[in-house]
């Protein structure tokens, strides 16, 4: 299989509400990467984008609308997305663009404007559900992932302050990072668990923001890289995708099978057979704080039930044996979903590049793995990335 | 992060640029309708609903029935084999206490909600509904409940047709 | 490598089907594809690809809803907001890379389902420049067709005669919604409506649901299928805004068609190529798109469609599925249409519509307004 390798990461401010519209955002993100990899346009091969609802930004098509501030002009442009999954996979897109042999740079650029959406980008989700089995009941998003977390919890017997110190490691990460939206280096645990109860168990603090945002990456070929010289790479060695049932009321949500079933295709490409050895740090999918802790047993890094027993004991820090988001997360960091991309891939870059200024990870890092989540409970991708 | 990134981009605004017209900005309001054909599994399990009744589907391959019933098995990928019903009567296998409504507008008194699962359909087919007839204290995973459905001239061909799921009583075991 | 398409299933293209959900059209069409590559999904299949917009669908998240109906619980599988052409050059691109060597492609129209069509195709413009003039969505159809025929000096004639030959063909087409015999006075009583487009010059939607089924040859011969080969594939976008496009040319169809021709190794298409399938969603657009990918001069293929050589029989036949005019507008459906139609002229099974002896085919893509964004892939048989 071809090499391919990341070469480069931008990203902009993770905000509540930017001013830039769409395609402005997506031109400073992609401009950063450029930039990062010492490459220009005329440079790009072909241009692949990921975002996730057009409902957002309120405009069909929107992959189309802002092709131009991606740097799709007249370039293969091809938009993916996969729910919340956006965020990873545009990545593995932008891998099969490369190790195909079609392409030898690809500028990936995902963006997510959540704020157009009025009067609150809640109102989007509405329209995720199943129009005649769950719509007439008006759920809530917060619904869904209040029912998953308590499976969660009721099966293995987790406590509350075990996620809640999720969130508090994920904020606390964040204030080293440059975009972060929530950094907040004196939250407790406490602060957490008193914070208003949403959809029980769900309280306000366990939930990352809605956001708007940018992130771009630069993905080249072994070639394009040594032709260029390009010092500062990352090599993508393993990817992994996979969608669950759209009937997730038939599911038992206690364990992301898919999430399992992504990670062992990327493993295998990466030929990780003892991923708890072989991977050094993870950039799960946070959009809550119990996330975290689920996708880390899908990711096989923990045993069912047992990655709170990391987090308690400190592994999970960034300090720790097993990092896990360094970045701050998207409970840090914030939440424009295909955005993530930034602070997922991102991170795995910078962290392997020993770019990741305040956030470095103080011992050395080889192997790291970024996750996304997305659908109805139903979506999982992995990346494996190596120094 | 990196020394050479001196700009992180991004201007924040805060609601009130937008509400004040601090900042240049256009509204639209799209037109987007839509009238999906429910198709065969749904049209008929609406209209079951309708008559009180719960209705699944069966696998010969996989010798599951499932609910809510669908033309084609999943996992066999192959089509289904016949309709079946499966009683109003079933197990909770999760939940959640919402302070929320559909707007996330915050509400005094909780919304109940969660997956059932139910009986004579394959272990864990479940529909997501109201719970009622209990107290935020007392809803627990694993709790038995049955179906309150509205009264014959109220049901329309539609999920709520059931009211909300309540705790079976001894005598229904 | 090479890279094939092994299976290939439809349903029968209606401009309502009141009876199934989106989700039994598709379980209809990728049961038929299955059958016809002999591919269990649950077993042979690498990665599923499915072509969606949101708000054609009217979801949020459309890939949540796709995979039961096609067999890809817990398989990989993803959406690109694209057409079906560039789903098929994302499968052809997976498999390139080794890391699986069976994709499935599907894309659908539910369009019955969308009750203000209209307006979903007016959010699609500009929310700064366009909309708030409020224009429909076609006057953008209808400014592209006044730059073109102006500029390749287009009669009248040509564009009736795109329509005349397209639905006549889908007459013979099983799956077409719109076949029709239709002479001088249908054409001349056509209501303006976009000027110079008229409403006959505009496809009807249809539903409907396409899924191809993609292979490396090692997995071809192991599932001892007939492939008919991607020969080449190219795709491209030219500016989304209205104010700084090329207005005349289809110059998204040129550069995509530059790039499969060269992979294929055509160097001229007029000559090498045996039929064509291209976008017709109005009139125009199917003369504008040969020139584009220069299977016609720049302003002859008017006067070639009224000469007759696009015909069936005539010197290349173009759209002998019957277009988009003779089948219905299928929207993200359309491209991977027009590949499973090059496929099956190029197996020989294309009953009544046959061009006899095709051995290398082009079908052509468009994402429809207000975009400039389209696909071309070269299809072959043979050595």
């Amino acid at each position: 299989m071809r090499k391919v390798g990341v070469v480069g990461a931008g990203m902009t401010l993770f905000r509540r509400r930017l001013q830039e519209t769409p395609k402005e955002l997506c031109y400073e993100a992609a401009k950063m990467a450029l930039d990062q990899a010492g490459l220009t346009l005329a440079d790009v091969d072909m241009v692949v984008s990921g975002s996730a609802p057009d409902a957002f930004e309120g405009i069909h098509m929107k992959g189309e609308y802002f092709l131009d501030g991606c740097g799709g002009y007249r370039k293969p442009y091809t938009r993916v997305f996969t729910g919340g999954g956006t965020g990873v996979f545009s990545t593995i897109a932008g891998w099969w663009h490369v190790a195909s042999g079609l392409a030898d740079v690809v500028l990936v650029v995902n963006e997510e404007k959540m704020s157009s959406c009025q009067p609150h980008p809640q109102s989007v989700f509405a329209h995720i559900w199943d129009p005649i089995l769950d719509r007439p009941l008006q759920p809530n998003l917060v619904w869904i992932f209040a029912m998953e977390m308590n499976r969660y919890m009721t099966v293995y017997g987790i406590r509350k302050e075990d996620i809640a110190r999720v969130a508090v490691k994920n904020k606390r990460n964040a204030v080293g990072h440059p975009c972060a939206q929530l950094p907040d280096p004196h939250i407790t645990i406490e602060d957490v668990l008193n914070s208003e109860v949403m959809a029980w168990p769900v309280q306000r603090l366990d939930i990352s923001p809605p956001s708007d945002g940018a992130a771009a990456v630069v993905i080249a070929s072994e070639d394009a890289i040594r032709k260029r010289k390009i010092r500062d790479r990352a090599w993508i060695s393993g990817v992994g995708w996979s969608i669950d049932s759209t009937m997730w009321t038939d599911r038992d949500l206690v364990f992301p099978e898919y999430v399992a079933r992504a990670a062992k295709m990327a493993y295998k490409v990466a030929k990780i057979s003892d991923p708890r050895r072989e991977i050094d740090f993870a950039e799960p999918y946070d959009p809550f704080d119990y996330k975290e802790l689920h996708h880390l047993e899908g990711l096989l890094l923990a045993d069912k039930g047992q990655a709170p027993v990391l987090t308690r004991e400190g592994v999970t820090e960034r300090d720790g044996d097993l990092p896990v988001c360094p970045s701050g997360g998207l409970m840090g960091v914030g939440n424009p979903i295909a955005a993530t991309l930034g602070i997922k891939v991102g991170e795995l870059f910078w962290q392997l590049t020993g770019q990741a200024g305040e956030r470095q990870i103080p011992h050395d890092v080889r192997t790291g793995v970024a996750q996304a989540w997305g659908d109805l409970m139903q979506y999982g991708c992995v990346v494996v990335m190596r120094a | 992060m990196t020394e050479r990134v001196e700009r992180w981009p991004g201007v924040e605004l805060s609601a009130s640029d937008l509400v004040e017209g601090k900042v240049t900005s256009t509204r639209f309001r799209p037109n987007a309708k839509y009238a999906w054909s429910a198709g065969e599994a749904m049209s008929r399990f609406l209209a079951e609903l309708q008559e009180g009744r719960l209705v699944a589907r069966t696998c010969d391959g996989c010798e599951r029935i499932l609910f809510p019933p669908r033309m084609f098995c999943e996992l066999c990928f192959r089509p289904t084999d016949a309709w079946t019903y499966v009683r109003d009567t079933g197990t909770i296998e999760t939940f959640s206490i919402s302070y929320l409504d559909k707007d996330a507008r915050r509400i005094a008194e909780p919304i109940l909600v969660g997956v059932v699962s139910l009986d004579g359909a394959s272990p864990r087919m479940g529909l997501m509904h109201y719970f009622g007839g209990m107290t935020k204290d007392e809803i627990r995973i694993g709790m038995r409940v049955k179906a309150v459905w509205r009264p014959p001239e109220e049901r329309r061909g539609s999920v709520l047709d059931i009211s909300y799921f309540r705790p079976l009583r001894e005598a229904e075991r | 490598m090479r890279v094939g398409i092994i299976g290939v299933g439809m349903t029968a293209f209606r401009p309502t089907t009141p009876e199934s959900s989106w989700k039994e059209l598709m379980f209809e069409a990728a049961s038929r594809a299955y059958a016809d590559a002999g591919v269990d999904p649950r077993e042979d299949v690498g990665s599923f690809i499915t072509c969606a917009e949101d708000y054609y669908e009217g979801f949020g998240i459309f890939d949540e809803f796709v995979p039961d109906q096609l067999g890809a619980v817990l398989r990989p599988t993803c959406t690109v907001s694209g057409d079906g052409l560039q789903g098929l050059a994302t499968a052809f691109m997976q498999i390139q890379t080794g890391l699986l060597d069976v994709a499935v492609v599907e894309a659908h129209s539910k369009a019955s389902d969308v009750v203000t069509l209209e307006g979903v195709l007016e959010h699609g413009l500009d929310p700064v420049w366009t909309k708030p003039l409020g224009p429909h969505a076609f006057v953008v159809a209808g400014l592209e067709a006044d730059a073109y025929v102006r500029a390749a000096k287009v009669p009248r004639k040509a564009l009736d005669a795109v329509i005349e030959k397209n639905r006549g063909n889908a007459i013979l087409n099983p799956i077409a919604a719109y076949g029709a015999r239709l002479d001088a006075g249908h054409l001349k009583a056509a209501t303006p409506r976009f000027e110079p487009l008229r409403s006959l010059d505009v496809s009807a939607p249809a539903d409907g649901c396409v899924v191809l089924v993609v292979a490396s040859a090692t997995a071809a011969r192991r599932l001892k299928a007939r492939p008919v080969w991607v020969r080449g594939i190219g795709w491209a976008s030219d500016s989304p805004t209205l104010e700084t496009r090329d207005w005349v040319g289809a110059t998204y169809a040129r550069l995509a068609a530059d790039r499969a021709y060269r992979m294929a190794r055509i160097r001229r298409p007029g000559q090498e190529v045996d039929l064509a399938e291209v976008d017709d969603r109005f009139s125009y657009k199917e003369l504008q798109h040969l020139e584009a990918i220069r299977l016609a001069k720049p302003g002859e293929a008017g006067p070639h469609v009224a000469r007759g050589d696009f015909a069936l029989d005539g010197r290349l036949p173009v759209n002998a599925s019957g277009g988009s005019l003779g089948c219905g507008n299928v929207f993200e459906a359309t491209g991977l249409h027009r590949a499973a139609e090059v496929a099956l002229q190029l197996r020989g099974e294309a009953g009544r519509r046959q061009v006899d002896g095709a051995k290398i085919g082009v079908a052509q893509s468009w994402r429809f307004v207000p975009t400039a964004t389209g696909a071309v892939a070269v299809l072959g048989v043979g050595a």
